[in-house]
C-alpha cells in the first residue's frame, strides 16, 4: 500500500520519514565534524560541499513529504493515546517539519550571504535571493547551529517517545512507521 | 607701491608665525570612502588573496613645518572584514582568526613619523589586533594635498606594512607560504577648520 489510510501509513510516507530522519542525523554529524576540519584536511572543501548539496536535496524531500501528507488521509492516533499525548505528539510533529526547514533556510542564508549561489553537486545551483545584510553569514550561522541542536534534541525526544510506546505501552505506534498494513 | 609693501609685510608676518598655516587636524574620509585598509596574503603560495576592512575611522595631524610631530590614530571594526566570500569571512571572524566577538576593534596609534626628501616617510606605531599590542612600521608615501572642488582641503597618504600572523596570536595553519599578511593603506584626510 503506497497511500496512507486513516489507520496507518503507506510505504511512501514510511520511506520518506526514515529517509529524512537519517539524512538529518547525517547532516548534523557532518556539520559538527566539518566545522572542526583544518585547512590541510583533504575534506576541508569537500565536506561542506556535500553538506550543502544534501541540505538542498533534503529541503526538496521535506516539501515532497509535506505535499504527500496533505494529499493523503491522516492516520488517526491510536485509541490508547491520551488526549495530552495526542496534542503533544501533534505539536512535536509540527516542529519536526518546521525546524528542519528553518535550519536549511538559515544554512542557505550563510552560503548566499554575499550573493553566491549554492551548488548542489555538479547538478544545479540555487541562486542567492536575500543577501548583503550586514554580517548575514554570522547571524545565519548562529541560528543554523542553535536550531540544529534544538532539532536533534526534539528528534531524540520523538524517538524516545516511540520506544516508550513500543516497549512500555506495547502499542502499534512505532510499528505503524516501520511497515505498511492494510487492516 | 605702498599697498604692495604692506601686503608683503603682512604675508611675512603670517608666514613667520609658526604653525599658523601648517599644523592641522584631518579626519580620515571614511564617510565618502576615500580611505581603504586592504590586506593580501598568499593562498597556498600560488596566488594572492585580497580583502579589506570596510569599517574604520581615524584622524591624523600633520604640520608641514614640523612633519616629525605628525600623529595618526585609526580604529578598525574587525567584524567588517570582507574577502568577497561569505563562508570565508565567517571563518575569519571566528575563533580560528580574529575572534571579533572578543576583540571587536583593532587600533593603530602612531608613535613616530619621519619624512624623507623624496616624499616617502616612515610611520611607527602600536597596532592592537586580536588582543595583542605590538610596534609596527608602516612605509608611507605622501601622495598629495590641496583644495578639493567642494571648498575643503584634503591630504592623502598611502602606506604598506607586513604583519606576521603569529605575532598577533593568530596561529591557524594556512601553510608555510601564508604566515604573513601585507597591508595596503590609503587614507585621505579632510582638514578640520
Amino acid at each position: 500500500m503506497l497511500r496512507n489510510t486513516s489507520t496507518g501509513y503507506g510505504w511512501i510516507s514510511i520511506l520518506l520519514h526514515w529517509l529524512v530522519a537519517f539524512v538529518i542525523i547525517g547532516l548534523f554529524a557532518l556539520g559538527l565534524w566539518m566545522t572542526d576540519l583544518t585547512y590541510y584536511d583533504p575534506w576541508y572543501r569537500e565536506a561542506p560541499a556535500i553538506h550543502k548539496s544534501v541540505g538542498i536535496l533534503l529541503f526538496l524531500a521535506i516539501l515532497l513529504r509535506l505535499a504527500w501528507r496533505w494529499s493523503n488521509p491522516r492516520p488517526v492516533p491510536l485509541s490508547n493515546h491520551k488526549p495530552w499525548e495526542q496534542r503533544l505528539a501533534h505539536w512535536t510533529h509540527v516542529m519536526l517539519y518546521a525546524l528542519p526547514l528553518l535550519v536549511m533556510v538559515s544554512g542557505y542564508l550563510i552560503s548566499t550571504a554575499e550573493g553566491r549561489p549554492v551548488e548542489v553537486f555538479d547538478w544545479f545551483s540555487v541562486p542567492a535571493t536575500f543577501s548583503g545584510y550586514e554580517q548575514q553569514e554570522d547571524i545565519a550561522g548562529e541560528i543554523h547551529e542553535i536550531l540544529a541542536f534544538i532539532l536533534i534534541g526534539l528528534a531524540s525526544v520523538h524517538a524516545l517517545a516511540a520506544l516508550k510506546h513500543h516497549f512500555i505501552d506495547r502499542d502499534r505506534t512505532l510499528r505503524r512507521m516501520l511497515r505498511s498494513r492494510t487492516d | 607701491m605702498k599697498t604692495r609693501t604692506l601686503t608683503a609685510a603682512l604675508l611675512a608676518t603670517v608666514l613667520s608665525v609658526p604653525g599658523l598655516a601648517a599644523a592641522a587636524d584631518y579626519v580620515i574620509d571614511t564617510k565618502g570612502s576615500h580611505a581603504f585598509i586592504q590586506f593580501r596574503i598568499p593562498h597556498l603560495g600560488y596566488s594572492m588573496l585580497l580583502g579589506r576592512f570596510n569599517e574604520f575611522e581615524g584622524t591624523f595631524n600633520y604640520d608641514e613645518d614640523r612633519p616629525g610631530e605628525s600623529s595618526v590614530e585609526v580604529v578598525i571594526q574587525t567584524a567588517s572584514i570582507d574577502s568577497n566570500h561569505a563562508e570565508r569571512d565567517k571563518h575569519l571572524r571566528g575563533e580560528d582568526f580574529l575572534e571579533v566577538d572578543k576583540y571587536p576593534e583593532a587600533r593603530f596609534v602612531s608613535t613616530g613619523f619621519s619624512e624623507n626628501d623624496d616624499g616617502t616617510a616612515t610611520l611607527e606605531g602600536e597596532l592592537t589586533l586580536h588582543g595583542v599590542t605590538r610596534p609596527i612600521t608602516i612605509e608611507v608615501e605622501h601622495m598629495g594635498h590641496g583644495p578639493d572642488p567642494w571648498g575643503g582641503y584634503r591630504r592623502g597618504f598611502t602606506g604598506t606594512t607586513t604583519l606576521k600572523l603569529a605575532d598577533f596570536n593568530i596561529d591557524y595553519d594556512l601553510g608555510p607560504a601564508s604566515r604573513e599578511v601585507e597591508l595596503f593603506l590609503s587614507v585621505e584626510g579632510i582638514r578640520q577648520e
